[in-house]
């Protein structure tokens, strides 16, 4: 099988949203006791097991890792250790993730709710021109209040968000475009 | 003794105080909101009761719904744990008059500790240490000016009412204080309905350490060790330990002693906590007195060996302290780590939803009182505190390392946790050296991003990135119908092929 694997810096690096970060080529193929695991080039026996959902063991030349995967309301992320990335895989014959990919440096951006809480305020009005992490609505949850930022400069094309009603995580707030 | 208690309470008290019940042979009864039917209080107990809506406001703080579910149930007793009722002298009247013990102290010793003039008042007639200033209420801006000339700038004003850092105004100079004390006596009318507002000295990085006491109903009031607790932000703590890494034998003792006179002064029963400020001095001075039992009881029980649930029922139903002062011993160290379902990415804020994954530590020394289990929701109606991990060594050391190994075990998925943030703190230089105070934690959170500063050299981190980008692929590979490989949320991942594409993709690879 052949991936193209974009890691992104440890989480905390991110703005928003989108994972920017290295592009690996990986190459993996099944091998006498494992895999044999080609990335950006340079061969490696591993083996790896999911040993329940969403948790991998990992052995790369005898050492041996703990994966944890999570899917946020936004990204895949895969902790190693106590250490988060944000990633993606990509099918380089695929299409359809060629496009994606294209697609995801410009255009309409989606804001969407980190976390189950309520809309409290909009900041700003539609076709407002915002900056890069200005504040665009206000969601409480657990008697705090918190404010979803632009991902990027641009005009608020839509707000979607409604003062008083709840929202569950990935729940599109508004698109800046 | 008691056969049943109602427990006026949710999330990881609700369940640390049912465990106890169940170890002592005692019938828990648990009360939930309508949010809460699938929380672990409810699963653990031996018989539960809903109270109404997801705000606290119609259920928890309900006294009476809650007495009337004792009455229907028979609970002889209620505990209130910490938040919520526990410390309202109005509910422990109400269970007295209805004939039910609250397991706590007498509504007349909440009432004296709950008004901070009023207990500062009584403390100064027991001789009890007080950082200057005045007992009562400021009458006039001119009044506040005189005081405070006579015991020197910086001042604190304070909402005698107060609590969690409403009402409170840090004041450095003669010009500033009559507007901060508008501004103060304004906030303390909207927050508490009091606009009382008094006067102390400032203590420049304070320290925050509190004594455990514990009394009978029969005049025995021990003192059982102190903690640690300036780490702290936003008035709330993070992590606390016992013993103070600047507290001996002979400071232990002194404090332990004011502990007791303020206890007996207000004639109090059951377990209490007597707050204190530390100055760099090492003087020490009352702050307040908690009339609950505390959310960081759990190092005090490592460093005395006691159960302080089991005595604080024992205490309730009518026994004498098993032991007196002379017994009580402070042995090895202990800290415990708040996990709060906070985003460490996002300025802390509270991060409710679905717990995808947990995988929990335990081994040597590791003790864990959680509210959580794989697959609840957290809701957002309440204090986002999930659990608590709290650590115990020979020494503050092997707590620290024990903490820290135990943390790297530690994994929350679905919501955000503040796991991280420790392993900073007890990674940090300052904090092993026991260098603290109030302010620390800002500091530290000053300092940087918490994510980026917690890692290794350049070199390291790219060798993680290596094993991130290949277990990207072989999660692809194993477990190619998960729902997370299948979402298409991430772009990436949508595309991750079928097992009869990818049976036919590595055979054309050849």
């Amino acid at each position: 099988m052949v991936y193209e694997v974009i890691v992104g810096g440890i989480v905390g690096d991110i703005v928003a949203g989108k994972v920017g970060g290295k592009l690996h080529r990986l190459e993996l193929e099944k091998a006498a006791g494992g895999w044999e695991c080609r990335l950006d080039g340079q061969t490696v026996h591993i083996d790896a097991v999911i040993t329940r959902r969403d948790v991998l063991s990992l052995l790369v030349d005898g050492r041996a890792y703990e994966i944890k995967r999570e899917q946020t309301a936004t990204d895949l992320h895969m902790w190693v250790g106590s250490t988060r990335f944000a990633v993606e895989l990509r099918d380089p014959r695929s299409l359809r993730s060629r496009q994606k990919a294209a697609g995801d440096e410009k255009g309409p951006r989606k804001i969407l709710a980190p976390m189950p809480g309520r809309v409290v305020r909009l900041l700003v009005a539609e076709n407002s021109d915002v900056e890069a992490g200005q504040g665009i609505v206000v969601v409480e949850a657990m008697k705090m209040q918190n404010e979803i930022k632009s991902p990027k400069k641009g005009v608020v094309k839509k707000i979607s968000a409604t003062p008083g009603t709840a929202v569950n995580p990935g729940d599109i707030l508004a698109i800046v475009e | 003794m008691f056969k049943k208690i109602l427990i006026a309470n949710r999330g990881e008290i609700a369940v640390r105080i049912i465990r106890a019940c169940r170890e002592m042979g005692i019938a828990a009864v648990a009360v939930y909101s309508d949010v809460d039917r699938a929380a672990l209080h409810v699963r653990k107990s031996d018989e539960a009761y809903p109270i109404g809506p997801a705000a606290a406001a119609e259920s928890y703080l309900r006294m009476d719904k809650i007495l009337d579910v004792a009455k229907r149930s028979g609970a002889e007793a209620i505990h209130p744990g910490y938040g919520f009722l526990s410390e309202n002298a109005k509910f422990a009247q109400a269970c007295a008059d209805a004939g039910v013990k609250f397991i706590g102290p007498t509504p007349h010793s909440m009432e004296m500790m709950g008004s901070k003039t009023r207990a500062r008042q009584e403390m100064e007639k027991a001789g009890v240490p007080f950082v200057p200033g005045t007992s009562h209420g400021l009458a006039s801006p001119e009044e506040g000016e005189e005081v405070a000339e006579r015991i020197g700038y910086p001042v604190m004003l304070k909402a005698a009412a107060g609590g969690g850092g409403k009402g409170m105004r840090l004041v450095h100079t003669r010009q500033e204080l009559r507007s901060a004390l508008e501004s103060a006596q304004s906030e303390a009318q909207r927050s508490f309905g009091d606009s009382e507002v008094y006067i102390e000295k400032a203590v420049v990085n304070p320290r925050h350490i509190e004594m455990q006491v514990l009394a009978d109903e029969h005049g025995h009031t021990v003192w059982l060790g102190e903690r640690e607790c300036s780490i702290q932000r936003r008035h709330q703590k993070v992590l606390e330990e016992a013993p103070s890494p600047i507290v001996d034998p002979d400071m232990r003792r002194r404090m332990g002693e004011v502990a007791v006179k303020v206890a007996q002064a207000a004639n109090y029963t059951n377990a209490g906590t007597v707050e204190f400020l530390v100055d760099p001095q090492r003087n020490f001075y009352f702050l307040e007195m908690n009339t609950r039992l505390q959310v960081e009881h759990p190092v005090t029980e490592l460093t005395t060996g006691l159960d302080l649930v089991h005595l604080q029922i024992r205490i309730a139903s009518g026994e004498k302290l098993p032991f007196t002062q002379s017994d009580v011993a402070i042995r090895g160290h202990a800290m415990e780590c708040r996990i709060y379902a906070e985003d460490p990415d996002n300025n802390y804020f509270p991060s409710p939803g679905k717990i995808t994954l947990l995988l929990a530590p335990s081994g040597p020394g590791i003790r864990r009182d959680s509210g959580m289990y794989e697959g609840w929701n957290v809701p957002m109606d309440y204090d986002p505190l999930l659990a608590k991990l709290i650590g115990y060594g020979t020494d503050r050391q092997q707590a620290i390392m024990r903490l820290q190994r135990a943390l790297y075990e530690y994994f929350v998925a679905g919501i955000k946790t503040n796991i991280s943030l420790f392993q900073r703190i007890l990674r940090d230089a300052d904090f092993q050296a026991g260098k603290l105070d109030t302010g620390y934690l800002d500091r530290l959170l000053a300092n940087g991003n918490p994510a980026l500063a917690s890692h290794a050299p350049e070199p390291q981190i790219e060798a993680l990135e290596t094993i991130a980008a290949i277990a990207t692929g072989m999660f692809a590979v194993l477990d190619p119908a998960s729902p997370v490989s299948k979402n298409g949320n991430t772009g990436g991942s949508a595309s991750a092929p079928s097992n009869w594409k990818q049976k036919g993709r590595s055979e054309a690879l050849r």
